[in-house]
């Protein structure tokens, strides 16, 4: 079904979604979306959403299945708490992007905003994972506690001299890792970071993300590996376990 | 001061939003001049963003009839206030128009104070109690709008530049839009802003933006340091009267650029400064500009989160603390450039821009006017 969200309210829109979804519903084209906030929050069946337009705030928040399309750029706090499912964003997409997701997989294009992957964790059952075709601001993976963030740093819209990651690369992570392709500068690591090249074991767990991200926006893995691939992670579960012991 | 009480919030409806203020800006650069509908479009994209308890915009261009006159825009709470408010005025400059701010009737909008303006001259004769000899008209002008600020019972001038002007409240800003007429005012540069307050109280004189000469500021976020700011103003003779942390920026600005002459991009590096651990890692030169800037400008750093929206005759600026913690995006089209909270204000009035991007935390994003002639 479709839906033409021009000038429809949040709480409207979202209420129309979830009735929708209740009558077993399997697929709803958003149409004319500009700035509804929640959309497919807490929505905990596998239906599938095209999302035509720019979603306002925390769309996909304690989402629990669905699959979530946008065609445009996405703006702050997409995936926030997520559970499970999948959101494709086609452009960029603004700050705190799966701030505390605990499940499910967000690929976004082009370019993030700050403090993406804030707070992830990951559980015996679930591991979530983010994949970024741009660049990325500060504190990326910011107190990650578990799952995985892949930045490519190939679809960015940034000049060629800004970094691929921002400063504070995954402060306070204690969890978790975060692969880049091509190194990062030393000087933006967080505290208690370890770096590696990556190779064998590693690729078998970040290839199935890097081959749907080329499926969904039409990159191929092998350009993809043309460049070394980095793995940033946790030396220690405590990174600040003696900041204030004296 | 006006009944703090008197506000549209109503308690027994009340459905929590998670808020933070809104922001929305725009300039053409070549001054080419649009209605206020049009930045009123977009900060109503932001509705949920504010709470109703402040709403307000700046506007470029709009009294081209005017345009060599100070345009005093003053909010009173009494008939009294505002004689007292006139006769001040009357003493110190020439008045050539006076009027009330065109408002309409509103169903949302009550308890709107007295609202004045006045294209005024300043009357730079040796008898005149606030002029010292080779003062500057605008250094006249700021001196001026202290002391109504500071010591006319109920009166607080909100706006005082040449050719632009204020329009504030407390409201949605759509709603103000609607009260103050906006649609009937055409000019090029436009900022709007959606307040939710947090620390201190919505009235009718914190509602931004906050302005003094043609520097206007629209802020989303706080001013951890308002009390060093606050004070480090008051030695260059700035009083802060209006309540709330962002009127310190306002008065930042034209201290640090206007007075102190420093061009926009240094004035910025004085309020979001880079950390001392990035400053280590630069090249000679700019390591020591940046190390010189920190010193000087110690008490002139914004600390706390924030993006900001400034503008003034010249042009626009959008503004981050040093790590981003509030949003802020920018685009642009043909010669207009847009700036706002989120990329859906731009868009619903901007569809489909030339370019997006996400300003870098603590840079600029610096849109001059082109020169006319």
């Amino acid at each position: 079904m479709e839906i033409n969200a021009e000038g429809i309210c949040y709480r409207d829109l979202n209420r129309m979604i979830r009735q929708a979804v209740s009558m077993g519903e399997q697929s709803i084209v958003l149409r004319n979306i500009n700035g509804q906030r929640y959309i497919g929050n807490g929505i905990d069946s596998k239906i599938k959403l095209v999302v035509k337009g720019t979603p306002g705030q925390d769309m996909a928040a304690f989402m629990k299945g669905p699959e979530i399309d946008v065609e445009g750029n996405a703006q702050d706090g997409i995936g926030n708490t997520m559970d499970d499912g999948k959101i494709i964003v086609r452009g960029m997409a603004g700050d705190i992007i799966g701030y505390g997701m605990r499940g499910g997989e967000i690929y976004v294009s082009g370019d993030v905003g700050y403090r993406v992957g804030i707070h992830m964790k990951s559980s015996d059952e679930k591991n979530p994972v983010i994949v970024i075709g741009g660049k990325a601001g500060d504190f990326l993976g910011e107190y990650m506690a578990g799952g995985m963030i892949i930045l490519l740093g190939m679809l960015s819209r940034t000049d060629k001299n800004v970094p691929l990651a921002g400063n504070f690369l995954g402060t306070g992570m204690h969890g978790g890792a975060i692969y880049t392709r091509g190194p990062v500068d030393k000087h933006s690591l967080g505290r208690g970071l370890g770096i590696r090249e990556v190779s064998g074991q590693d690729f078998d767990i970040i290839m199935p993300y890097l081959e749907e991200f080329g499926r969904q926006f039409g990159v191929d893995v092998s350009v993809m590996l043309e460049s070394n691939f980095y793995c940033i992670y946790p030396t220690t579960h405590r990174p600040y376990g003696n900041m204030y012991a004296y | 001061m006006f009944n703090l009480k008197r506000t549209n919030h109503k308690p027994w409806d009340y459905r929590k939003d998670i808020s933070g203020c809104g922001l929305s800006g725009l300039i053409n650069t070549n001054g080419k001049r649009v209605s206020g509908e049009v930045i009123t479009r977009s900060i109503r994209t932001q509705h949920d963003r504010g709470n109703g308890l402040g709403g307000g915009f700046a506007a470029y261009g709009i009294y081209p009839d005017f345009k060599d006159h100070y345009a005093v825009h003053v909010m009173c709470d009494s008939k009294t206030a505002l004689n007292n408010f006139e006769s001040f005025l009357k003493e110190v400059t020439v008045i050539d128009q006076q009027e009330r701010i065109p408002t309409r009737a509103s169903t949302t909008i009550r308890n709107a104070p007295l609202l004045m303006r006045y294209f005024v001259k300043p009357d730079l004769e040796a008898d005149n109690p606030l002029f010292d000899k080779g003062m500057s008209e605008d250094d006249f002008m700021v001196r001026m709008v202290m002391k109504i600020n500071l010591d006319v019972p109920g009166a607080f001038v909100f706006s005082s530049g040449r050719n632009m002007g204020a329009f504030k409240g407390v409201g949605y800003p759509e709603d103000i839009a609607d009260f103050f007429r906006l649609d009937e005012y055409e000019g090029y540069i436009w900022t709007a802003h959606n307040r939710f307050p947090t620390n201190t109280p919505g009235w009718w004189g914190g509602a931004h933006p906050f302005t003094i000469l043609d520097w206007s500021i629209v802020h989303n976020g706080e001013i951890s340091s308002y009390g060093i700011n606050k004070r480090y103003l008051e030695m260059f003779g700035y009083h802060c009267t209006l309540l709330t942390d962002t009127e310190v920026v306002a008065y930042l600005l034209d201290l640090l650029i206007r007075r102190h002459g420093l061009p926009i991009e240094i004035a910025c590096l004085a309020l979001a400064p880079p950390f001392w651990n990035e400053v280590n890692r630069m090249e000679p030169e700019r390591k020591k500009l940046c190390e010189a800037i920190r010193m000087v400008y110690a008490s002139a750093l914004l600390n706390g989160p924030f993006a900001v929206l400034f503008a003034f005759n010249g042009g626009l600026v959008g503004l981050n603390d040093r790590i981003k913690l509030r949003p802020l995006i920018a685009a642009e089209s043909g010669e207009t450039v847009y700036m706002a909270s989120e990329e859906s204000a731009i868009r619903e009035i901007c569809p489909d821009p030339d370019k997006v991007w996400m300003p870098k935390a603590g840079e600029p994003v610096v849109v001059k006017l082109n020169k006319t002639e």
